[in-house]
């Protein structure tokens, strides 16, 4: 519920936090005397949704007493009750709201008839809402009732999100999905004082049997029809819904959240969905296609908003922290020591990810430790690129209007996502925004998604993107004015030709002159990387003339010309190639030779490590 | 920051910590002792309870079997009501007839058989039918010896119980008891396979620094009930459990015997004071858990040794409140993962560390005397 303690003209303080899986961190707001908005420090500090606290509160707490020790200014009331709401003219801020991913964040099991059709829908529907998805159960997914059964019982979700069929067909096949929830009797996952919330968003004929066969059971809302025709997906319904119960059932269940619902001024929102429409922000303001990640440390999720489209997938078994040893699992040792340019044994790696995992709060101190945890993100972010591809499908898409031949080719449905299209690459999450050297997290969203043509990459400066995600739900102009000056870090812009050649041989040449009539040329031969120096807020011309091989986005060994934009990394030239594949021979120096050309650790430490 | 105008004072302690692993050589320790679902309690307020005493009992929803009635009588879904013999809450036998179809005078024939022994639950418009298999009694142990201090109605007991206790940091394996053995000499020490005889069955053994796989296998065929131990092999892990761990939420592991590790994986000496503490109580019995979870709720391993007295003053459980100059503390990460000390002091300013990371540190003395600057992330504090 938003109620807003102080008209909007009047706020003068706002204080957003996110409570993590592992980190709260609590972003302090102030208008300056010009009017604008403005990001004014951090605070962060342990989740404390765990045993011995199991209050939310503290950790929220927690945080902002460390924005209190550094600006001296007191937000906290002093009798522990919260936070002063609004700004009575010596403490407090005149608007709070958080995000929350702590205890699992919003776990959901998804259920539909057909597996490519009313199944996936209901999968995008629960994602967007910024839910994990458990499973997905269809009729057709391939295994036996019993199975399904079994699967069903021992998910324990947060709720269920039941669609099928389209209004006015048959109300068989959603009926048997019904039967099956019914007869598995899933428990919630938060304790067994209430009813488990289940969603029905399929076809609206079959409501009365589906009320009379989970109604006494469940705690059972009814929403429209997510595939009223074949040809149309309605989400937003279920998505609104998916929020109701998550902030009624969910959050109400989670510990000293109820504490919390009551400090904040409007509703509590699943982390993804901050992030979401932060990302949203970002692709309306620039007008281009983006791809984003939000790395956490329990899930990493993927967003992608393509022709308009918003798409958010998550893994939730990939993670830096709580699942780090899901990324080991998944990636393979190999795969992330191929990023690592020293020598290092397979035996020392499991141990440090395991202890990573078990003790997941700490932090790198040492240069060799920090190199590992960037080279298990580059693995997370591309595992989970790679599930967001099979998400973001042709004919999965909001609202596709299509010949109703084309659905029965579902199943050959590729991504539709280009990577030459592709205009912005976000990358959000602890790790990326505390990065010591911003080319660092550069590197790590280029490795793993490798951008083909021209793309500009964004960071989020401190993470606070949920934060200003939240806020842009009730205070929109105050969230882009931190989001564009304090949030949105411009690390610069990448050019990368589509294409393969052999070591040395030329890929593009590149001239690149600045408003002020500098110019710089430059030959990148395979296997090249290099940057160019271009400021944050500087412009360049641009002439990338590509090799016959290879396209920048004009076509084979065509020249284009256009402009590129600066950043504190600049403009970087990456001739590694696309498909970009890392040297078997001379692994480690080609590693090495790529950090040094970008500066990406301190070179006298990177020495004694590659020599140790 | 000159543009608030209300400063604040300064906090002589600071938050936010990783609470550090508990070691107490004696404490009255209330353990919840829960069902996941409704049930009946069997233990009484004021009872002494072994670890062998079932503390609660509940019924487990019978598995559901789905008879795909319709399809199977060749009749539309909605006629499946015509051809039923049995209705919702009949209770019926496997192999009975529950339906059937008749026609031609009974020139076609065609039934439907249950697939187990329970009840009719459901007759679905879908033309199925649900039966459920009969309830599964699941009982509820106390795990620790110990007095029934409080009664949960219909879920459990809070038992009651002095004891000394030490957490570990990770486990594999559930509930068990048994009495200590100590099979090394220092806590910095192996334990090898070499080391474990007929003699460790049903007993807890006590390791230092590190456990062998070959170790393990060899307690699993002994019949040792369960091993403490400073470290493991974190590549041993995938080779004990048989698949590779993603995520660490443990406890319903099914290999033979009881894991737990008290520092981390690695070869880490055991802390002194829990390796002294286990050595000083050899021979007594010791219930261990190795349940994990780190995630949503965190539930760490733990070796409980119920006292039959207390002999000195009991300290409650209690939340660690902060970090002071003086609070002795592990260190939990690399360069000097596994140290021990005391804080000096507590920096308000970021400082650089080797990684170029700005973080909120402390200065450490560690026991060997070196002075020592760590992300304040990177230690836990040691529960005294």
């Amino acid at each position: 519920m938003m109620v807003l303690r102080k008209p909007k003209k009047d706020m003068k303080y706002i204080l957003a936090t996110d409570v993590g899986s592992t980190t709260t961190k609590a972003r302090f707001f102030m208008k300056n005397e010009e009017g604008e908005w403005r990001f004014l420090v951090a605070g962060e500090a342990p989740t404390t949704v765990e045993t011995p606290y199991e209050d939310v509160t503290l950790g929220v707490r927690n945080a902002v007493r460390e924005i209190e020790e550094l600006t001296s200014y007191k937000i906290l009331s002093e009798e522990a009750s919260g936070i002063v709401v609004p700004f009575d003219g010596e403490r407090g801020v005149d608007l709070y709201c958080t995000t929350s991913s702590a205890g699992g964040g919003l776990q959901m099991m998804v259920a539909g008839n057909v597996k490519s059709i009313t199944a996936e829908s209901a999968n995008r529907a629960a994602l967007g809402a910024g839910a994990i998805v458990m499973d997905v159960i269809a009729i057709d997914d391939g295994r036996e009732d019993y199975e399904k059964i079994r699967r069903i019982r021992t998910l324990r979700p947060d709720m269920i999100l039941l669609a099928g069929g389209t209004d006015g067909g048959t109300i068989f096949h959603v009926l048997m999905i019904a039967e099956l929830v019914k007869a598995a009797k899933p428990m919630p996952r938060l304790g067994m004082g209430y009813n488990l919330p289940v969603i029905f968003a399929g076809n609206k004929d079959a409501r009365p049997q589906v009320k009379e066969l989970l109604g006494e059971d469940f705690s059972l809302s009814v929403v429209d029809n997510l595939r009223p025709v074949l040809e149309k997906e309605t989400i937003e319904p279920t998505r609104r819904n998916i929020h109701e119960l998550f902030m009624e059932h969910v959050m109400s269940h989670a510990p000293g959240y109820t504490k919390l619902t009551k400090w904040t001024d409007i509703d509590i929102m699943p982390t993804p969905a901050g992030e979401g429409m932060a990302m949203q922000l970002i692709a309306n303001a620039y007008k281009s296609n983006i791809l984003g990640v939000g790395l956490g440390g329990a899930t990493t999720n993927i967003y992608s908003i393509f022709d308009g489209r918003l798409v958010r997938s998550v893994s939730a078994n990939l993670g830096m922290s709580y699942s780090i040893c899901n990324v080991l699992k998944e990636a393979t040792v190999g795969k992330i020591l191929r990023w690592v340019p020293f020598g290092m044994e397979e035996k020392e790696l499991i141990n440090m990810l395991r202890n990573k995992m078990i003790r997941p709060t700490t932090i790198p101190q040492t240069l060799k430790e920090l190199i590992i945890e960037h080279a298990v993100a580059r693995e997370a972010i591309r595992l989970g690129f790679e599930h967001h591809k099979t998400i973001a499908t042709r004919l999965r898409g909001v609202k596709v209007e299509r010949a109703l031949a084309d659905i029965f080719e579902q199943s050959l449905a590729e991504t539709y996502i280009e990577m030459i299209k592709i205009g912005i690459i976000v990358g959000t999450g602890g790790l990326l925004s505390h990065a010591p050297r911003r080319a660092q997290s550069l590197m790590i969203l280029m490795d793993a998604f490798q951008p083909v043509g021209v793309t500009r990459m964004f960071q989020d400066s401190v993470f606070m993107m949920p934060h200003l995600g939240v806020l842009s739900t009730v205070y929109p102009e105050a969230a882009w004015q931190i989001f564009d000056k304090d949030c949105l870090l411009r690390l610069g812009t990448v050019i990368a030709p589509l294409g393969e050649a052999k070591d040395g041989e030329k890929v593009m040449e590149v001239r690149l002159e600045t408003q002020s009539g500098e110019s710089e040329a430059r030959q990148m031969n395979f296997g090249e990387i290099s940057s160019i120096s271009l400021g944050e807020g500087k412009e360049a011309d641009i002439i990338i003339s590509p090799a016959k091989e290879f396209d920048v986005g004009a076509g084979r060994g065509k020249a284009l010309e256009t402009k590129v934009k600066g950043g504190v990394v600049g403009v970087v030239l990456d001739a590694r190639g696309r498909p970009m594949n890392l040297p078997e021979e001379k692994r480690k120096e080609t590693l090495l030779r790529w950090i040094s050309s970008l500066s990406l650790y301190p070179d006298a430490q990177m020495r004694d490590l590659a020599e140790a | 920051m000159d543009k608030f105008d209300n400063v604040m004072e300064s906090e002589e302690k600071t938050y936010a910590y990783t609470p550090g692993l508990k070691v107490k050589e004696y404490m009255t320790l209330s353990k919840k002792r829960v069902l996941p679902i409704s049930g009946r309690v069997l233990v009484k307020e004021g009872q002494t309870v072994s670890p062998e005493t079932v503390v609660a009992e509940m019924k487990m929803l019978g598995e559901p079997h789905i008879v795909k009635a319709a399809l199977l009588l060749r009749i539309e879904p909605n006629e499946i009501n015509e051809h039923m013999l049995k209705a919702v809450g009949d209770k019926v036998d496997e192999g009975e007839v529950i339906a059937q179809y008749i026609a031609f005078f009974g020139l076609i024939k065609r039934f439907v058989k249950s697939p187990v022994t329970g009840t009719i639950e459901n007759i679905g418009a879908s033309g199925w039918v649900t039966v459920r298999k009969p309830p599964v009694i699941v009982d509820l142990k106390a795990y620790i010896p110990g007095i029934v201090k409080e009664i949960i109605p219909e879920r459990g007991a809070v038992i009651e119980t002095s004891a000394s206790y030490i957490q570990g940091i990770f486990g594999v394996g559930g509930e068990t008891y048994g009495p200590l053995r100590v099979l090394v000499n220092s806590f910095d020490e192996v334990l090898t396979a070499e080391m474990i005889t007929p003699e460790s069955k049903g007993k807890i053994i006590v390791g230092g620094s590190f456990v062998t796989l070959k170790a393990v296998r060899k307690a699993t065929e002994v019949g040792v009930a369960g091993i403490v131990v400073g470290g493991f092999g974190g590549d041993d892990l995938t080779g004990l459990l048989g698949y590779e761990m993603g995520v660490a939420i443990t406890g319903e592991e099914e290999i033979g015997t009881t894991l737990i590790i008290t520092e981390g994986f690695g070869e880490i000496a055991m802390s002194h004071r829990s390796f002294s503490l286990l050595k000083k109580l050899e021979g007594q019995v010791a219930c261990i858990s190795g349940a994990t979870q780190i995630r949503a709720g965190v539930i760490r391993p733990e070796v409980i040794i119920p006292q039959e007295q207390v002999k000195e003053k009991a300290i409650e459980d209690e939340i660690s409140s902060g970090m002071r100059p003086g609070t002795p503390i592990r260190i939990i990460r690399q360069p000097y993962f596994g140290y021990l000390g005391s804080v000096v002091s507590l920096p308000m300013e970021l400082q650089t560390m080797e990684s170029e990371s700005n973080v909120r540190v402390v200065e450490v003395e560690l026991d060997d005397g070196r002075r020592v600057t760590v992300p304040r992330a990177n230690v836990e504090i040691i529960e005294i």
